[in-house]
This record gives C-alpha cells, sequence and structure tokens, in this order.
C-alpha cells in the first residue's frame, strides 16, 4: 500500500484579480521510510501543496479537483473537523520560520506536552515524559524541556519543531524549507537528523526547498515544479544524471558544482509565467533553450522515460545533461 | 599611487558596546562589548574578487561596512588606494563614497519605496553635484541600466521599486551603484535573496563588469561553492577572525584549517551521491559576546589541544598566497 | 512624465476614497463646505455685518429668512454662509502652520536622535502635557484679537502631537537599508531627510493634518466663543458667542444657535472621518492586501 498518493491535485487561489491557479494538475506518491524532495522557484506552487495536504490553504485557497489518498482515504473529502484529528498524527509539517512560532513565555516542554494532550488521551505527567522521549530522538539533552525558547538557539529551536512535529508518531512529515534560515553548518545537522529520523520510523519525508542542491544527499525522488505542475519526477540519479527537462538541466547547471569545471552557467532568461492567465502550450517554453513550433501549440504530457522517470517535454529524450 | 592595492586592511577590530538592561547594569560592572571583527587584516587588489566567507554572526558583514566607514572602527586602519581612510577629511571622503560602493544583500529593502528607477539610479549624481542638465542625467541613467542589462530602459525608467521583480531590483541598484565607476565594491550576499535561475544573471553581470571596468570586488556570502565560482582569493571567518585565505581550489581541495575543513565536508555536490561519511560538526558558532580565551575555534575544533586553549594562533603563511591560523597547520 | 505619474497616483488614491465609505461620506460635506466658502460672496452679495430693521429682529426662520434672523435682524444663512469661509480660512491656515513646526521637528528629532532629540522631546511634551485652552486664551490675551493671532495661537498649539508620530516613524525609515545605501554614496543629512525621509512620512503627516485640522476648528469656535475671537470677522465661533451673548437660549431662539453648532460639528465630523480613512487607505499595513 502506498502511503500517500497525489493525483491530479488543482488548488487554485480566488484572488480580486482572478483565479491564481497555483498548482495545476500535481500528481505524485511517496512510500513508507522514503523521501521525496519538491523543488522549484518561488511561486511555482511548492508550498501551496504542502498546505493542501496538510489542508492549512487561507481561505482564498480551495482544492478545486484532485485526490489525496493519505492511506486509501481520500484527504479532500474530510470535513475540518476530521482533518483537525489527522494532522499531527498522520502528518505533520514543519515550516521554515516556524522556530519563531514557539511561545516565549512557556516552557518548551510544555509546549510539546500540550500537543500530545490535545490529540491523544494522557496525563500531563506521561505527556512530559514523551516530551523528553522525544528530545532525545532529536539529539538535545532530555532536561531541556524545561528550558524557554529563547534560551535556544536557532537550530535547537528548529529541532524542538522538529520534536513537536514528531509529537503524536506521524506517517508522513512535510518539511517545508525547514532549514533556510539557518546556517549552512546547522542546516547540515537539521538535514541529516530528519534523514536519520525518516529510516529510524519509517517515516515518509516531503521536504520542500528551492535549493536543488541540498536534495541530491537527502532524498531518494525529486519532483521538480514550474508553474504549478510537476514537470519532472524521478530518482535523484535520474533528475542529476539522465536529466528530461530543459528546465531541470538548467536549474542544476545554476549551482555550482566544485567537482566540475569552473564555468559560469548559462542564466535562465526571462520571468515565469503569471498564473493568473491561461497558459497556452508548454508553460517554460518562452524562457526554454529547447524550444520548438509545436511547444508553444500543445502542452506536453507527462512521459515515463524508464522505471518511474517521467518528464513533461515534447523533447525530453534530447535533453542532454552538459 | 605607492601601492597597487585598492584597500589594505590592518588589523582592523570593530566591537560594539551592547546596551544592557537595568539588572545587568546593577549585577555587573563591567561592559558587555560584541566582537563583531577583531583583528582582521588582508588587501584586495585591483580587478580583484576576494569572497568573504562565513556564518552568520561571524562578522563578514561587519568587515565590508567598516571598509566602507559604514560601522565604526574600534582599532586598525583602512587604506584605499594607498591612502588611509579618514572619515574627518572632507575632501577625500567625497572622492571615496564615489569610487567605493556597496551592494546589500536585499533588493526589497535597500530601494526607497517612493522613488521611481530613474531618481534611485541618479541619485548618486545627485548627491555629488556630477550632472548639469536634465539631459545629461537621463543619458547617464540609461547608459548605466542598459549596462546592468534593463533594457528597454524606457520601460523601467517611470517604475517604482514595488513593480519590479527581485532580479531586477537588484539590477536596479547595480546600475545605482556603477554609475559613478567606481574601482572596489563591497557585495554583501548579492544574489543570496534571489532565485536560482535568476542568480547567474546578476553573477554574470558582476563578472563582466569586473572586466570592463577593472573593478575589485569584496563578496561577502555564506556559500562556498558560489565564492569558489566567482573569485581570485576565497577568506574564511570565524567569530569575527580570519581563519584562512587562499586561492579558491586550494580552500576547497586542500584546505588546512579544521574549519574550512568542516565547510567544505558539508559542501553539496550536485550529481554526487550520497556521501555517508561526511562528518557533520556538532553544535552552533559561540555569540560573539562570549570571551573566548585561545583560538575562538577551539570549543568546536575536532583536534583542539591544551595550546588551543590558551594561546591565539596568528594567520601564518604556508605557501605563496595561503595563510593559516592554526596551530597544527604544518601537521594537517 | 513624471508629472503623468503624479497624475495616476493620485487618481488610484481617489479612486481607493471613492470605495471607503467613510472617506466617501467625509469628502462630501466638506466639499459642500469649501464650495459654500469659495462661492459664499456670489450666494450673498450684501454685507452681513450692518444691522436689520427693528421688526426683523430674532425672527424664526420663514420665507423671507430661511434659517431667521438674529437679534440685530441679520440673515442667519447669511451670516452662516459668510462664516464657512472664515472658520474654514482658520482651520486650513493654522492647521498649516501645525504640521510644518509639527514635521520639522519630529524629523530633526528622530533623524539626529541623541541631544537633540532629547531637547526637541521635552519641548514636544511641554506643549503635549499644557492645558492648550489656557495656553491659548492666555497667547489670545496677549496678543490681542485679531483673525492671525487666532490663526497663530492655534497653529503654535496644535503640532507636538503630530511631531511625535513623525518622529517615530523618521526613526523607524532611518534604520531602513535605502538610508544606509544613500550614507554609502555620499549623500548628506538634508539630502537623506529630503529625499528619503520626507516622502516616507508623508502619507502620515497627510493623514494626521486632517485629525489637526478639525482640532484646529474646536479651538477656532472655543475661542471666539469665549470672546477672544476678532470681532469683525463672523466666524461660527463669533455667532455662537453672539447668540449666547444676545440671550438666544433663554429666548428659545433655536434658529440662531442651532446652525453654527450644527456646521461646526459636521465640519470636524468630515475631518474625523477623512483623517481615519487617509489612514486606512495610506498605511499599508491596516490596508491588508
Amino acid at each position: 500500500m502506498t502511503l500517500l498518493e497525489v493525483k491530479d491535485l488543482k488548488t487554485y487561489f480566488d484572488t480580486s484579480k482572478g483565479l491564481y491557479k497555483a498548482v495545476d494538475g500535481t500528481s505524485f506518491d511517496l512510500d513508507y521510510g522514503e523521501a521525496l524532495g519538491l523543488v522549484g522557484e518561488s511561486g511555482c506552487g511548492k508550498t501551496t501543496c504542502a498546505l493542501s495536504i496538510t489542508r492549512l490553504l487561507p481561505k482564498e485557497g480551495k482544492i478545486h479537483g484532485g485526490e489525496i489518498l493519505f492511506e486509501k482515504t481520500d484527504l479532500v473529502k474530510l470535513n475540518d473537523n476530521e482533518i483537525r484529528a489527522r494532522r499531527w498524527k498522520d502528518v505533520s509539517i514543519i515550516f521554515q520560520g516556524s522556530m519563531n512560532a514557539l511561545n516565549p513565555v512557556m516552557k518548551v516542554g510544555d509546549q510539546i506536552a500540550e500537543a500530545v494532550v490535545f490529540h491523544e488521551k494522557v496525563s500531563r505527567k506521561e505527556a512530559l515524559k514523551r516530551a523528553e522521549e522525544l528530545f532525545e530522538l532529536v539529539e538535545m539533552p532530555a532536561k531541556r524541556i524545561n528550558n524557554y525558547p529563547h534560551e535556544f538557539s536557532g537550530g535547537m529551536k528548529q529541532r524542538a519543531m522538529i520534536a513537536m512535529a514528531l509529537a503524536c508518531n506521524p506517517k508522513v512529515i512535510i518539511g517545508d524549507e525547514p532549514t533556510t534560515a539557518l546556517d549552512v553548518m546547522v542546516q547540515a545537522q537539521i538535514l541529516n537528523l530528519l534523514e536519520k529520523l525518516r529510516k529510524e520510523l519509517r517515516m515518509g519525508l516531503i521536504l520542500i526547498t528551492h535549493d536543488l542542491s541540498i536534495l541530491a544527499e537527502t532524498c531518494d525522488k525529486i519532483a521538480v515544479m514550474y508553474a504549478g505542475k510537476i514537470v519532472e519526477i524521478g530518482t535523484v540519479d535520474d533528475i542529476f544524471m539522465r536529466t528530461g527537462h530543459p528546465y531541470t538541466q538548467r536549474l542544476i547547471s545554476c549551482f555550482p558544482n566544485v567537482g566540475k569545471e569552473k564555468i559560469l552557467p548559462p542564466a535562465i532568461e526571462g520571468v515565469p509565467p503569471n498564473l493568473l492567465e491561461p497558459i497556452k502550450g508548454c508553460s517554460f517554453y518562452p524562457r526554454c533553450h529547447m524550444g520548438i513550433p509545436i511547444c508553444l501549440e500543445i502542452e506536453p504530457e507527462s512521459r515515463e522515460l524508464g522505471g518511474k522517470h517521467f518528464a513533461a517535454c515534447h523533447r525530453s529524450g534530447e535533453v542532454s545533461h552538459e | 599611487m605607492s601601492n597597487s592595492n585598492v584597500v589594505d586592511i590592518k588589523d582592523m577590530k570593530v566591537h560594539f558596546d551592547i546596551k544592557r538592561s537595568l539588572s545587568q547594569d546593577i549585577i555587573r560592572k563591567n561592559k558587555i562589548i560584541l566582537k563583531a571583527v577583531d583583528g582582521v587584516s588582508f588587501s584586495i587588489g585591483r580587478g580583484e574578487i576576494l569572497s568573504l566567507v562565513g556564518e552568520s554572526g561571524s562578522g563578514k558583514t561587519t568587515t565590508g561596512k567598516a571598509i566602507l566607514q559604514l560601522a565604526p572602527l574600534t582599532e586598525g586602519s583602512v587604506d584605499f588606494l594607498g591612502e588611509e581612510v579618514r572619515q574627518n577629511d572632507k575632501a577625500f571622503m567625497k572622492k571615496f563614497r564615489q569610487e567605493a560602493q556597496m551592494i546589500f544583500q536585499d533588493p526589497y529593502q535597500s530601494l526607497n519605496p517612493r522613488n521611481i528607477v530613474m531618481d534611485i539610479v541618479a541619485e548618486p549624481l545627485d548627491v555629488h553635484g556630477l550632472v548639469k542638465t536634465e539631459a545629461e542625467r537621463l543619458e547617464r541613467v540609461r547608459q548605466a541600466l542598459e549596462q546592468a542589462g534593463m533594457s528597454p530602459v524606457e520601460e523601467y525608467l517611470y517604475r517604482y521599486p514595488h513593480e519590479l521583480s527581485g532580479g531586477q531590483r537588484q539590477r536596479v541598484v547595480l546600475a545605482s551603484s556603477m554609475i559613478l565607476e567606481p574601482t572596489f565594491v563591497v557585495a554583501d550576499e548579492p544574489v543570496s535573496m534571489l532565485d536560482a535561475s535568476i542568480r547567474t544573471g546578476i553573477l554574470r553581470l558582476l563578472l563582466e563588469l569586473r572586466e570592463k571596468k577593472d573593478l575589485a570586488y569584496l563578496f561577502i556570502t555564506h556559500d562556498l561553492s558560489l565564492a569558489w565560482l566567482i573569485s581570485d582569493r576565497i577568506a574564511i571567518m570565524y567569530l569575527g577572525k580570519i581563519m584562512e585565505i587562499g586561492k579558491p581550489d586550494l580552500i576547497i581541495h586542500r584546505g588546512i584549517h579544521p574549519y574550512t575543513r568542516a565547510l567544505t565536508a558539508i559542501m553539496p555536490q550536485p550529481g554526487v551521491n550520497k556521501r555517508n561519511d561526511r562528518v557533520i560538526l556538532p553544535g552552533e558558532t559561540p555569540s560573539p559576546i562570549e570571551e573566548l580565551k585561545g583560538c575562538k575555534f577551539n570549543t568546536r575544533c575536532p583536534i583542539a589541544k591544551d595550546i588551543c586553549k590558551e594561546i591565539e594562533p596568528i594567520l601564518e603563511e604556508l605557501e605563496s598566497g595561503h595563510f593559516v591560523a592554526c596551530h597544527f597547520a604544518k601537521e594537517i | 512624465m513624471k508629472w503623468i505619474l503624479r497624475i495616476k497616483k493620485m487618481k488610484e488614491f481617489g479612486k481607493a476614497v471613492a470605495k471607503n465609505k467613510m472617506a466617501l461620506t467625509g469628502a462630501v460635506i466638506l466639499g459642500v463646505f469649501i464650495l459654500v466658502a469659495i462661492f459664499g460672496p456670489i450666494l450673498v452679495p450684501f454685507s452681513t455685518m450692518e444691522f436689520g430693521a427693528v421688526e426683523d429682529m430674532l425672527q424664526p426662520p420663514s420665507g423671507k429668512y430661511l434659517l431667521g434672523t438674529d437679534d440685530m435682524g441679520r440673515d442667519i444663512l447669511a451670516n452662516l454662509i459668510h462664516g464657512a469661509r472664515i472658520s474654514l480660512l482658520i482651520g486650513a491656515v493654522a492647521t498649516l502652520i501645525s504640521m510644518f513646526i509639527g514635521t520639522l521637528v519630529g524629523i530633526l528629532a528622530g533623524y539626529f536622535g541623541k541631544g537633540l532629540d532629547n531637547v526637541l522631546m521635552r519641548f514636544t511634551d511641554f506643549f503635549l502635557v499644557i492645558p492648550w485652552l489656557p495656553l491659548m486664551m492666555v497667547l489670545a490675551a496677549i496678543l490681542g484679537t485679531s483673525l492671525w493671532n487666532i490663526i497663530f495661537v492655534i497653529g503654535i498649539t496644535g503640532w507636538a502631537g503630530t511631531a511625535r508620530v513623525v518622529r517615530a516613524q523618521t526613526m523607524s525609515i532611518k534604520e531602513r537599508q535605502f538610508v544606509e545605501r544613500t550614507v554609502s554614496i555620499g549623500a548628506g543629512n538634508l539630502h537623506i531627510m529630503l529625499r528619503h525621509i520626507l516622502p516616507n512620512v508623508f502619507p502620515l503627516v497627510f493623514a494626521n493634518t486632517v485629525l489637526v485640522a478639525a482640532v484646529a476648528i474646536v479651538s477656532e469656535t472655543t475661542l471666539s466663543f469665549l470672546g477672544l475671537g476678532d470681532p469683525t470677522m463672523a466666524s461660527w465661533g463669533m455667532m455662537l458667542h453672539y447668540a449666547f451673548e444676545g440671550g438666544a437660549t433663554a429666548a428659545g431662539a433655536y434658529w440662531y444657535y442651532l446652525p453654527p453648532g450644527i456646521c461646526v460639528v459636521l465640519v470636524v465630523l468630515s475631518f474625523t472621518l477623512l483623517g481615519y480613512a487617509f489612514d486606512e487607505i495610506l498605511n499599508p499595513k491596516l490596508r491588508g492586501r
């Protein structure tokens, strides 16, 4: 059984200027203990994807179509109370600035215990015990649950947030840029921790980031998003070695690789399309270096390139990696 | 000019006196001092790009600001084109402000939201009274914007910053900084707020300008691989001190200092498969307020010995142009 | 090209005002009074200061005198129309003086900080805490009761609040990165204050102006009512003063004291409505896009 299956998800925002198609037909799946990296530039819909799965969309955002199957239950069809009961137990989310979401006048342990008590029928004492266990799980001394948030450094706060996200043994954990605001060294520590945890606890992990370079070492699969759609999805090797989409190719080359020749990569000219307007043909065509007339007319279907490697490009077979 | 270097800084220290709360005032008498930059020396030659790499709190931004006299020097000196920078020398400062420019990290914050692009780009000209007529002003702005890759220029002249994308804003910042044709630019994380696809365009522009105008840069970044890509030399900073300085390939592939090695070990290499052997330095950078005896890195260093806790190592030349501040530099 | 931009901005602002119910109500009321003030002399082509015939004294509203007459036999409506011009003039000029002082003190204190800030702010606090009515009365009494003295007195007592607000805003703008960037290109203090601080505090000053104007009109009315107004200028305050002195309340001549009172209330209300609405329109945080 697949843990999480997102099928043709469509999430639109109702704005004063019209319907903003933030996510427009996105599909992927996630297995137990698997890590999926969702990468793309700002505005490509990766965060909206995460918010759709956890049903935490702002009031302007609505899921207009598609299914989110969590162990065969469609999360889209659940009502607010049902989803609230599941949010922490089945799917947890860690945000970029979530470490600033800790209540400054409450001990960190109490905040975690509070979350536990809210979701599981346990006493406060048991919940505090659980908080201690969670702290050890995220490699922090258990006695620090008695500290206040300001006594923690940025990295420790993010660890505490991970501990809180793990409080109810979720099966899927979503990290939305969980390390972006942190220093490189702490970033590596947190990513390592997430990797260890998902293997030990057999959780599914969705790592959302704009930084393609960090995904290679932390994820099994990578999905590249552009203009509300996944343009390429496959294993890390598929993405890096057998690239099937010109956007992925250019994105990879944007991150300098010290193991290779020192050349400044070609820039991706132009800007992403305005998602308020209908797009004809391929959404990447205006910025693509491989465009042919058909790209302007027909939107490319996601095609299988072998194994579970898919790319949505008319010339996917011709994309060379270099 | 006696000196071919654009910038020479010697033993620069920038210490800030942290404001205390009343209770702290009562308990202890001595001041709390934040040593943002604590004895840094380096020089940048004409047309050279020196990258200053470090984590937050390493003092890299303060170093850049102090060179441009935007942060007060506690000790040490800055020489610009062979002449010492003195803030009270009005004539010199006027020239200095034209010759040395700064590009800030956040293009959303560094532009006045109520000015239009034309006025933003022309501002340095206005400040220094360099153009006489409106037509001349427009022409200079046009040239600067074109050079920064903002064409057709007419489309942008009368726009406000909020009507531009992040990349376009940073180009406006660049046009404004380059309009006086400086010889030295401090670029403080100029691309870290931008999307990956836009970054290369800005970097390309910075390098192009270096080629054309023989510009020297102090490129401040936390991204070691980016520093490797664009600079002539890299300086690694930790807690207000330079730990190692040398050519990019040397730093990346044959770095000596344990801190440099820790940084290179975690450097992501796209396409290279999982390296399970990588060692991640535990803990976090101590606060720059703490008094640290000996080497600043001794609390986290995997090879620290007793001497490291007592005596601070000095930056020593290991081979030509490669300096390391570590007691065990020769043994590693 | 630049003025096209300004017109575009004005249009956008106009649209925002039209959408905001508070602003629209305020603008309509104020607009009517301003039109009356401008075209008053055309509507009432005779002097309102001359006394009328004895049989016309203190007449209730009728076909001949729409709003009745006062105890000197003068037409109330005509007086009211003339009064609009004087009351609004006093309000406008006094407000300009207040805003100028307030903005200047606020920017200087906020920008330079330290000693100057301390001196200026203590000075401001002084004006903020002393009861303004007695101060104005004393000043008006010393300076004498002329129109310009009234304006001056109101102007120099009403700026303290503005100075405080502008100072706070200046201090926050001063820390913004674009100011640091301007320092790095070698700009002097005057340049930074004029080109970066002022345009950014201006919306705040503008929203504040309207509220200060409301206070200025009330102040004028109060001073005139207490007999410290210019007796040769028939402002609404003076009308109330004469009504009170002429025993209009005792005589039950409601048509005498109600119209100027209502006019003052309406004008103050319109200013207040506009002030809050401008604050909402110009302050992006409140607008919540």
